[in-house]
């Protein structure tokens, strides 16, 4: 599927945002811009520390502020500035027309109030519902992400559920308000690759049905492999590259996705081939970000790198690259 | 390659059940049967991959194998010598020649301790080296696992995921160990530093003629790093074979289930897969079906399977298959 020609829903330009700490300044998010269209499925791979969670937490102001400053940005959702908004309007659109599913689903649901109630609570608070139509229809939101025998289950509590089903329970309360844009962060990590099998599957199908535009933040290439349209390579609080998920994965342009690439082992090919390790460490967000995040480990690095950070810059139709190195000529840019 | 090795473990019938208890006296009303009845072999510089996703018991496994739990039943012998029936005192002396290394280096790692004296403990503690010959072996283990032997006298906390997992290594080869139970050595940590640190097990082993049980859920790193791959499920074997006949021609519908949830990276291959997608959870180890395990998720059972308990049989030369119905 290709969206490009379609209009965005979600349209972010340039977020900052820091954490002020004991130890100093923390620089998580150095800038990030990107767009998000109707119906699209936009990947948002990174590893621990690259900005990927901070970006989103800071869209829907879920950051706790001190010690979080979101220093400049803009984020346009339906006509409204979210970094603007004021918590009161902020309420009714986080859960409401853009929902969100993290990575845990036995932190993320209330241990002591039943599925059916914190099903309800966002369709009573959100779309003002009845009680009465409100529980027939969190009956149906929990048929709909496959829980068998749903509208017995509602008085269920959390504990009740296997860490799949719990998952499904989040994708329904997320889902509850028809939301425009579905945020899911790391929503597979802590499940069982047959459960997260059975989870991708859900989404694919509710994506068809109901048409919502996703962000999903991972860490696992593979998994946005299978479901992503686009795919956005944070590292060190900065979007290195970005392009159609085809694109992406048979031709990456920052050495970063190339490197990580290549560090995964494959599931046919070659098996004694030794992995390709990327060296060094992650970045160390303590320091202001003056050069290229990648370049302490990069095996293309020269001064440029260490001088400047690269701008995000269009390299071929919808492939976009923040590198000051040319991978198709092998040498720098001009 | 490892055939011509002589059989450094042998694990035969090996069951670990944590009993359930119930009201003020604890009285016993069930057991979880964490791990029921399983048997391999590791021969000396393999390394055989233990899989199965989380509440299978491959890390229960793992343990007992250690005597780190007492075994409920069944027998573990290092290079002969039977281990369920050792003294803490005969267990002790044993204890140098097999390590372990954990998942988590953030909690297997005292945060008191520096790096020096959290690798020359064990050193200490069997009486192997004391003070400066002790810091001499600390500075040679650091810089074997690729860490600045300065790097003594500073704790855990300043080293990031990747590095506090080297100093658990280096921990873990203090004593010149010759077998290694790895739970999960790589679970933590990104990516980027997976692949460094699977490298670095790699060519310890290739150095120091180590023998691996290396627990993982992760099929494709396993894929890399094992010679020979034991899948398991609700506490029992479902198929063993070499690892790349496991993976070319899984046998046990689990497996084959399993390996095709994996995530590929790469677009075009996910788009043409075929996935068996299971339904329903893993059933409860406390209340594990009767006959195979798997039965109430196999998308081939029978009548048999719900009742008769089918038992690993070699179908292939070296591949292992607890199913009745694979061929």
């Amino acid at each position: 599927m290709q969206h490009t020609a379609a209009s965005p829903v979600l349209e972010v330009k340039d977020v900052v945002t820091r954490f002020r700490t004991q130890d100093g300044m923390v620089y998580a998010v150095n800038g990030i811009s990107f767009s998000l269209n109707e119906g699209e499925l936009l990947g948002i791979v990174g590893e621990s520390g690259s900005g990927k969670s901070v970006t989103m937490m800071s869209l829907l102001k879920l950051l706790p502020m001190p010690p979080a400053e979101i220093v400049s940005g803009e984020a346009h959702f339906e006509g409204e500035d979210l970094l603007k908004l004021d918590p009161n309007k902020m309420r009714h659109i986080r859960g409401g027309r853009i929902g969100f599913i993290f990575q845990d689903p036995m932190t993320s649901l209330n241990p002591v109030l039943t599925v059916g109630y914190q099903l309800t609570e966002s369709l009573r608070e959100h779309l003002k519902m009845p009680r009465k139509v409100a529980r027939q229809r969190a009956g149906e939101l929990l048929e709909l992400v496959g829980i068998p025998m749903a509208a017995n289950r509602l008085n269920d509590f959390p504990h009740q559920f296997s860490g799949g089903m719990r998952q499904r329970v989040m994708i329904a309360i997320a889902l509850a308000c028809d939301p425009k844009v579905l945020i899911a962060d790391e929503p597979t990590t802590a499940l069982d690759v047959t459960i997260q099998a059975q989870i991708l599957d859900l989404v694919k199908r509710l994506r068809q049905e109901l048409g919502m535009a996703i962000i999903w933040i991972t860490h696992d290439l593979g998994v946005v492999a299978g479901i992503a349209d686009r795919v956005m390579v944070m590292y060190g609080g900065f979007v290195v590259e970005r392009a159609g998920v085809k694109e992406l994965y048979s031709n990456p342009k920052h050495p970063y996705t190339q490197a990580l690439l290549r560090t995964l082992p494959d599931m046919d090919g070659d098996r004694s081939e030794r992995l390709e390790s990327i060296k060094g460490q992650p970045p160390d967000l303590h320091h202001k970000p003056v050069s290229c995040p990648f370049a302490p480990r990069c095996p293309h690095v020269f001064e440029r790198c260490l001088q400047a950070n690269p701008l995000l810059e269009s390299v071929a139709d919808g492939h976009e690259l923040a590198c000051w190195w040319d991978t198709a000529t092998g040498e720098a840019k001009p | 390659m490892s055939a011509a090795h002589p059989v450094l473990l042998k694990v035969e019938n090996l069951t670990k059940h944590f009993p359930i208890t119930k009201g003020v006296f604890r009285r016993e009303v069930g057991s979880v049967k964490a791990v029921d009845g399983i048997s391999f072999e590791i021969r000396e510089r393999e390394t055989l991959g233990l899989v199965g996703e989380s509440g299978c018991g491959k890390s229960t496994a793992g343990r007992v194998i250690l005597q780190l739990y007492p075994a409920t039943g069944g027998n573990v012998a290092f290079r002969g010598e039977e281990l369920t029936r050792l003294s803490t005192e005969g267990m002790r002396k044993l204890r140098p020649k097999m390590q372990m290394i954990f998942q988590d280096p953030q909690d297997s790692l005292n945060p008191r301790m520096t790096v020096g004296s959290i690798i020359g403990e064990p050193l200490e503690e069997h009486g192997i080296a004391k003070g400066k010959a002790s810091r001499e072996r600390v500075e040679e283990l650091l810089q074997s696992v690729g860490m600045n032997p300065k790097f003594t006298n500073r704790y855990p906390h300043e080293f990031s995921g990747g590095q506090r997992q080297r100093i658990g290594i280096a921990r873990a080869l203090a004593l010149n160990p010759e077998f290694i139970v790895c739970d999960e050595p790589i679970a933590a940590l990104d990516v980027s530093i997976q692949a460094q640190v699977v490298n670095l097990l790699e060519d310890l082993q290739e150095q120091y003629g180590l023998t691996y049980l290396f627990i993982s859920h992760d099929l494709s790193m396993i894929r890399h790093i094992a010679d020979r791959v034991a899948v398991m499920y609700l506490g029992k074997l479902m198929e063993l074979a070499p690892s790349a006949s496991l993976y070319r021609e899984p046998l046990h519908p689990y497996t084959q289930a399993l390996l095709s949830a994996v995530p590929i990276h790469d677009p075009l291959k996910e788009a043409q897969r075929e996935r068996v997608i299971l339904m329903g959870d893993v059933p409860s180890p406390a209340n594990p079906p009767p006959g195979c395990p798997f039965s109430t998720r196999c998308p081939v059972a029978q009548e048999q399977c719900y009742y008769e308990l089918p038992e690993l049989r070699e179908l292939r030369s070296g591949h292992q298959v607890a199913c009745h119905f694979s061929k």
